[in-house]
């Protein structure tokens, strides 16, 4: 039996929407578990079911073997973080992170030094005495850890703690969240829309789309060997190819099969390009014509416009001679484990 | 029972408990009134109505509250738009003095402004004296509908004033540079861009004005002499000089609720689907003003301040003057105080007694309103939402008269006590109180309360511990707003009070209604001392900057 065990939760909002359909998942002690999803997925749905800000409509949340649905959410000793920092602004940064021990009992001398060792974790040691309203996203969110922290949940759930924060700052941050999450060894679910923020910080990575689970895994997993095309298409780029003579030729020269009707696709990373007549043998070629040189600094993005489709080559670490101009003659080369298929109903053939 | 998918909890009896009390006390009155104007003796009449459209000394006065309103509200915007735009888009020293002054001047006590009028233009008046004595001439009378029409004005311009100086704020300069980098500038550009922009805000400033001017009685009372309004007639007739007919007076107020509320129905029509939220990233920021135009610029935001201010320096003044048999004579000393200070000490003690508990109750009730309505949607909230409103469109005359028709007989007797007054001041503002609120309270981030609840607090002890705190400010300048309006109101307690509960502006009406005017200026001082001492109170509060009404 897992720590936390959520068996066939489904919610549904008024007479047609269905936010949660089914959903079963296990996270394991002192694991970083990530609900990732566009908006509208039931991540965040899911999320506060577990919190108990709203109740599912069927299904079981059971937290260290005991039936979590039955507790009010203000017994529940989980920590959350929010989206929008939730900090108390009348409390100055000591007081706010103190007051989830004052309904526990915790005596003064204690509160003191639990608040003040959790303050020093998030670096906010010094501005103990000063009111969160003037201090920045960073530092607000900084707070909502140290006060989630304190109280030594048996659960903490993160709603997008990061995404209200400038892109430098999310990633200082989110590698915080990880050393920290890992020091206290709390079991942690944290929702995301941002795929690069799920790889960087998980142990595992839930992807939700409409309600329903669509994988579970680590993010190599994940990333690498996607069990859906919406899994592949919503963490990282996909090229889908066009149906056609040009395919079947291609997956030919591979030795690749699917049953009819499949739909191959490639990531952009696993390609490569060459001048055209100028490929090894172990890997397919088709030959196409620059429409389209986008460059990124350590990447570069080549669209090509080939018979089985516009196909996008991501060239890592460019120079100056890999620069390409639009209509140039070029090959893209296909390496054997790189297609995927996926049947009709988006399930992956083979993976 | 559930409230919108939530369970049944402490939130939901508070529903409950609002809801009751709103429909016994608030809605059960009205009721009661409706009930009474389509009954007589016999049973079911409508006997009220068809004597009010008989007689023109009856529709008449309904026809005059009309021209009157309607005179009214577009002079005060007419008046408002330029001082506003000015007071915007020009440097004019001593601006946020200005500001102050204007709100200090709406703030006070509406019938001091009567008061005062009929002290300068009035049959013995300063200015009509001065002009008999040294030219001979016969002065402009106040009294009638032109003296109606002027004190309203003034009373209400600073109210429209406030309206479109806070949608000036929002107004972002690039959309003013937008328009001109598009070659559409001067006239053009306030008539395309500005006008439709600050539409809503006009609208609903001018159903304000509208409702205050339409139920307005005690200015008609003091200075209408033969021109009568709608108010004035509901009063006269369930005081009843000659015979009390309530059953009429219950029609009549039944007939301006419905005037009333078609006016706020239609603006409700009009803006709801012109509103917009703005907030403006770079203000508009007030340019130098130069030349002849810039004198005439100053010369109207002077002379308004001027105009607004008089009356009430009158009276201040007037309050020391000596007084023969209630009329004004010649020299200044202190005995209007002196003489009448047993009277003034009561009316003191009443207006704080009564007017801290209304208060304390109106806080708390809008507190748990604005909660429930915003936290807890559902039909319960929903309903309690637009009971909430109600008073709103109900002149305050008809409050007093409905909870008078509804608590006057067993089993429950309220006429004449404190608790009555209490209520009907609390009944009076709470939509104001509830509507400010409920506008903190939508700024407060749910998730601030799921943080509490997650820390392991109860939902009473988020509610105290952080709901509350959080909010104080915003609450507590509202609480002294709502302070100021509860100890300037008249009408609505003018049917509920005996001598044990008289507060000081009933003090001062019935003073002047007695023809002691040295009394009722050293009563309108002091209530005036008291309107600005918690005028500079909230303006030194935190989160007392941003005033709204």
């Amino acid at each position: 039996m897992s720590y936390l065990e959520i068996r066939n939760a489904t919610k549904q909002f008024g007479a047609g929407f269905i936010a949660l359909n089914g959903v079963s998942v296990a996270v394991e002690r002192g694991e970083f578990f990530t609900l990732l999803g566009p908006s509208g997925c039931g991540k965040t749905t899911l999320l506060r079911s577990i919190a108990g800000f709203n109740d599912l409509t069927s299904g079981e949340i059971a937290l260290d073997g005991s039936n979590l649905r039955i507790v009010p959410p203000h017994q529940r000793d989980i920590g959350m973080v929010f989206q929008d920092y939730a900090v108390f602004p009348h409390l100055t940064v000591f007081d706010n992170v103190a007051f989830g021990l004052k309904p526990r009992k915790v005596p003064a001398a204690e509160i003191k030094t639990r608040v003040t060792q959790a303050l020093e974790a998030v670096r906010l040691g010094a501005m103990a005495e000063r009111l969160p309203a003037a201090m920045s996203g960073g530092q607000q969110q900084r707070i909502g850890l140290a006060r989630a922290m304190v109280i030594n949940p048996r659960l903490l759930l993160m709603d997008e703690p990061l995404s209200n924060l400038d892109a430098k700052l999310r990633i200082e941050l989110r590698e915080e969240i990880r050393d920290i999450q890992k020091q206290v060894d709390i079991a942690t679910i944290y929702v995301t829309h941002d795929q690069e923020e799920a790889l960087a910080i998980s142990d595992r990575i839930c992807v939700m789309n409409a309600g329903r689970i669509e994988q579970v895994g680590t993010p190599q997993q994940i990333y690498g060997n996607p069990q859906t095309r919406f899994v592949a298409e919503f963490v990282g780029t996909l090229n889908v190819f066009s149906p056609g003579p040009a395919l079947d030729g291609m997956l030919g020269q591979l030795g690749l099969t699917a049953p009819a009707g499949a739909t191959w696709a490639v990531r952009p990373e696993r390609l490569d390009l060459a001048a055209r007549g100028g490929a090894p043998d172990s890997v397919a070629v088709l030959d196409g014509t620059v429409t389209k040189y986008t460059y990124l600094g350590r990447e570069a993005q080549v669209q090509v416009e080939t018979p089985a489709g516009l196909i996008v080559v991501q060239l890592a670490n460019p120079g100056i001679s890999a620069t390409r101009s639009t209509g140039e003659a070029v090959a893209v080369l296909v390496p054997r484990d790189a297609p995927m298929a996926f049947g009709a109903d988006g399930v992956r053939i083979g993976g | 029972m559930k409230l919108a998918g939530k369970p049944f909890d402490g939130w939901s009896s508070v529903a409950l408990v609002l809801t009751g009390g709103y429909l016994f006390m608030v809605v059960w009155p009205l009721v009661a009134v409706l009930l009474s104007s389509v009954t007589n003796a016999q049973g079911f009449s409508l006997d009220g109505f068809a004597t009010f459209f008989s007689s023109r000394l009856y529709y008449g006065t309904l026809v005059n509250s009309l021209m009157v309103t309607i005179c009214v509200t577009v002079l005060a915007f007419v008046i408002a738009f330029p001082l506003a735009y000015f007071m915007t888009m020009f440097r004019i020293p001593g601006n946020r003095t200005i500001q102050v002054l204007i709100l200090a001047s709406m703030m006070s006590p509406p019938f001091i402004g009567a008061y005062s009028w009929i002290l300068l233009l009035g049959n013995n008046g300063i200015i009509t004296r001065w002009l008999k004595d040294t030219a001979g001439l016969e002065a402009p009378s106040i009294y009638g509908f032109a003296g109606i029409v002027l004190v309203l004005t003034l009373q209400l311009v600073p109210l429209i004033f406030t309206y479109l100086m806070g949608a000036w704020r929002t107004l972002d300069v690039s959309l003013l540079e937008a328009a001109e980098s598009m070659g559409v500038t001067g006239w053009r550009r306030a008539l395309k861009v500005i006008a439709p922009l600050l539409l809503p805000t006009v609208l609903g400033g001018s159903l304000l004005v509208f409702v205050r001017a339409f139920a307005d009685f005690g200015t008609p009372m003091l200075i209408g002499q033969g021109f009568r309004t709608i108010p004035v007639l509901i009063y006269s007739s369930f005081v009843g000089e000659v015979s009390i007919d309530r059953s009429f007076a219950a029609a009549v107020a039944v007939i301006v609720i419905a005037v009333t509320l078609g006016v706020f129905l239609l603006q409700k029509f009009i803006v709801d689907r012109r509103t917009f939220s703005m907030t403006a990233l770079r203000p508009i920021e007030a340019t130098r003003l130069s030349g002849w135009g810039g004198w005439l610029i100053y010369a109207y935001v002077y002379g308004f301040l001027t105009l607004a201010l008089a009356p009430l320096l009158v009276v201040v003044v007037s309050s020391f003057r000596n007084t023969l048999y209630g009329q004004f004579v010649a020299g200044f000393s202190l005995k209007n105080y002196v003489t009448a200070q047993r009277d003034i000490w009561r009316y003191i003690t009443n207006t704080f007694s009564i007017g801290i508990t209304a208060l304390i109750l109106l806080v708390i009730v809008a507190v748990l309103v604005s909660y429930l309505t915003v936290r807890r949607k559902g039909a319960l909230t929903g309903t309690l939402d637009t009971m909430t409103m109600v008073p709103y469109v109900v002149p305050g005359l008809i409050i007093g008269i409905a909870l008078i028709t509804a608590f006057s007989q067993p089993p429950l007797v309220l006429t004449g006590t404190f608790a009555v007054m209490v209520l009907a001041l609390a009944i009076r503002r709470l939509p104001y109180a509830v509507r400010s609120t409920t506008a903190l309270m939508y700024q407060f981030s749910p998730s601030i309360e799921e943080a509490a609840i997650s820390l392991g607090a109860s939902k009473s002890r988020t509610l105290v511990q952080v709901i509350i705190p959080a909010l104080a400010p915003g609450i507590l300048s509202g609480a002294v707003l709502s302070w100021v309006t509860i100890i300037t109101e008249l009408s609505t307690t003018l049917f509920l009070y005996n001598t044990s509960t008289q507060t000081l502006s009933l003090g001062i009406y019935a003073q002047v209604i007695r023809g002691q005017l040295g009394t009722a200026a050293a009563l309108s001082t002091i209530l005036l001392v008291l309107t600005m001492l918690s005028l500079v109170l909230l303006m030194r509060m935190p989160g007392g900057k941003e005033i709204r009404v």
